[in-house]
This record gives structure tokens, sequence and C-alpha cells, in this order.
């Protein structure tokens, strides 16, 4: 039943992520390659990273969207996003109630000690995942390196971090890349 | 509690406002959520504001929904909180949903996987940043860094479950953080 399914892994997915936005990005990852990769590759998922960028709205309340109705149509959609959004939902209702002794609680704080270098270990993990996917979708092969458009997506790669941290917003990185890779397209 | 539910239908609205023209979503939204409730609406103060941060820092789920959720239910009691966690999530639920029927077909086209080509070489980037973004959130010292490492060789290398590895951090964190302060009390 795809559409319970749909419901209990976004459930798990917005009751285990801390931090927000791209913390949520390893375990969406490794929940779809291990229940839908038949529908969904790992390069629509980057590639609707990006559309995530670029549409208003919380990062996990539109990639639930999108994977629900990408494996359940409008229903599915409904259950995903229902499932991400709950669990947030009923926990801050309960820790409305008492949120002076929540915030000053020693077990709440020694958890969030190793929640957040957790989450950046776990976002290094989600990048070496795109890495992969973008320039080595085939794999480790010597071949891999005599292709020249390597070269023009890691130059993009580079550029566009930089711009990154100039504090660049997104959308134009978004924009400035894609230009980019249509010239190369049509060029080469 | 006595609410006044005259507030639901404008909380509802003034969330469906902040969803829809955030992007970014999260921490990108607490700015636009102190303009329109603490000074326009006033229905909370800017104490509420640094509470909600607080909160949605140390508990699961999106930081939008968390804030909705928060200040929904400040206002307006339980009904309070559905009508502006519904608002927030509305607007990008319809649109996602609108794209995700045409996207499909648009990726059909030539140029447009094209672009995609070099728009996955940029989304990398802006990955990079937000890891950067997390480590300067994140506490330093040796043990930060072993549970960064280990976290990361758990999931990249001997690929073991995310969520265990969730659980496993908060643990090792919940422990070092109480044998530090044993040390200190000595």
């Amino acid at each position: 039943m795809i559409y319970l399914e749909l419901f209990y892994t976004f459930f798990m997915i917005g009751a285990f992520t801390f931090g927000g936005g791209y913390a949520m990005l390893p375990l969406i990852q490794e929940q779809v390659a291990a229940r839908w990769s038949d529908v969904i590759s790992s390069e629509a998922m980057i590639n609707f990273i990006a559309v995530s960028e670029s549409t208003p709205g919380p990062f996990a309340v539109n990639m639930a969207t999108y994977i629900g109705s990408q494996m359940g149509g409008v229903f599915g959609s409904v259950c995903a996003t229902l499932g991400v959004v709950m669990p947030s939902f009923i926990i801050i209702l309960i820790v409305a109630q008492c949120y002076e002794k929540f915030k000053t609680n020693r077990i709440v704080k020694g958890c969030m000690s190793g929640l957040k270098p957790a989450v950046v270990g776990l976002i290094g993990n989600a990048l070496v995942n795109v890495f992969v996917t973008i320039f080595f979708p085939a794999g480790f092969t010597l071949a891999v390196f005599k292709d020249i458009t390597l070269y023009l997506y890691a130059a993009i790669f580079a550029a566009m971090t930089v711009l990154a941290f100039k504090k660049v917003h997104p959308i134009l990185i978004i924009c400035i890349s894609a230009a980019l890779g249509i010239a190369i397209g049509y060029l080469l | 509690m006595k609410h006044d539910y005259k507030k639901l239908w404008p909380l509802f609205l003034t969330f469906f406002k902040i969803g829809g023209f955030t992007f970014g979503g999260g921490y990108a939204m607490i700015p636009l959520i102190q303009k329109e409730t603490v000074e326009n609406k006033k229905w909370i103060t800017d104490d509420d504001i640094l509470e909600i941060i607080a909160i949605a820092e140390s508990t699961p789920g999106p930081v939008a929904i968390n804030s909705a959720t928060f200040v929904g239910y400040k206002t307006c009691g339980f009904l309070g909180a559905v009508c502006a966690t519904l608002g927030v999530v509305l607007p990008s639920f319809v649109i996602i949903l609108a794209i995700s029927y045409v996207l499909e077909a648009f990726q059909e086209i030539k140029a447009v996987q094209y672009a995609f080509n070099g728009i996955r070489a940029g989304v990398l980037a802006l990955l990079v940043k937000a890891l950067w973004t997390m480590y300067k959130k994140s506490p330093k010292g040796w043990a930060a860094y072993i549970v960064m490492a280990v976290a990361f060789v758990l999931t990249a290398i001997l690929k073991v479950n995310v969520l265990f590895v969730i659980v496993f951090c908060a643990v090792f964190g919940l422990i070092t953080a109480s044998l530090v302060k044993k040390e200190a009390e000595k």
C-alpha cells in the first residue's frame, strides 16, 4: 500500500531531522534509494533540489509533495506531506505547554550536542552522493577523465561555490548554472 | 483558556502569505514571521520569536512547520496551530504538485536537459555552502569533531542506516555531555 508507505516514511523523516532544510536530504536520499529508486532516479532527485530552491516554501514540504506525487498522484502527495508535517506539529504542541523546562532540560541539551555535529557529517554524506551522481554516474573509470564535459561541469561547480560563499542568491546561482549548461550543451 | 476565534482566518492568511513568499524555507522565514506576527498583527512578542528559534533548533522537523505551529498555538490554541500550519504548507504544496506534473514533459526538451546538466553542478555548490553553514552552527571541540567524522564514515563508507546514526549520535552527545559535567563538578 503505497499511501501508507509514503505517510510512514515521511513521518520518520520528519521525526528524525534536526536543523531543518538540507539536514533532511541524507534521510530522503536513503529512503528514496531503498524504496522508490525504480521511479525516482538520483539525478531526478538532484534536479528537484534545484526546483525546490527556486520555488517558495519549506524544502521538506516541497520534497514530500514531489516524491508523493511521483509515487501516488495527488493523494500520494497529501499522504507524504501530512507525514512530514505531523511529527513537528505534535511535538511543538507538547513543547509549547512547558517550553521553559524543555529549553533548559539537560537531556535535550545533551542530545543536541551530539545531533548538531552529526548533521554536519550526514550532509557531508549527502554531498558525496550528489557528487558521485553528477561526475561519476557510471562509476570510477579512467574513461570518465577523457571526457571534456567533466572538466567543464567541474568548472561550473567551482565557480558557483565561489558565488555561493559570496552570498549570491541561490536562485541566481541556479539560473547562471542553467545558462552555462545550455551553452555547453549546444557548443559541444 | 479562551481564544478569540476571529483570529483563525487572519492566522491562516498570514502564514499562507509567508509560505508563498519565502524562498529557501526555514530560517529565511523567521524575519518575515517576525514582521507579520510581531510588528503588524501583535499576536506575539519579540521574546516569543527568540523562543521559537531556540525550540525549532532542538526539536525535529522543518523549521517553518515548527514556527507556524508554535505561533498558531500561542495566538489561538489548537485550532490556531492547525490554521497556521495549513497556511504555511498550502502554497508550496499546490505549486509543487502543479510542477511535478509538467516537470517530466518539460525534461523531454533538449535545452532543458542541458540546463539541468549545468544546474546539477550548481546544486552541488549550494550543498557545499549548506555544509559550511551547518558546520558553523555546530558546537566545536574534539567530541564534536569525532561525531562529525563518525557520522560521515558510518553513512558514506560503511553505508549504515541514517536513522540509526542519528539515534547513536544523540546518545553519544548525551553521554559526553554528562561526563563533561561530572568532570566540572569534581
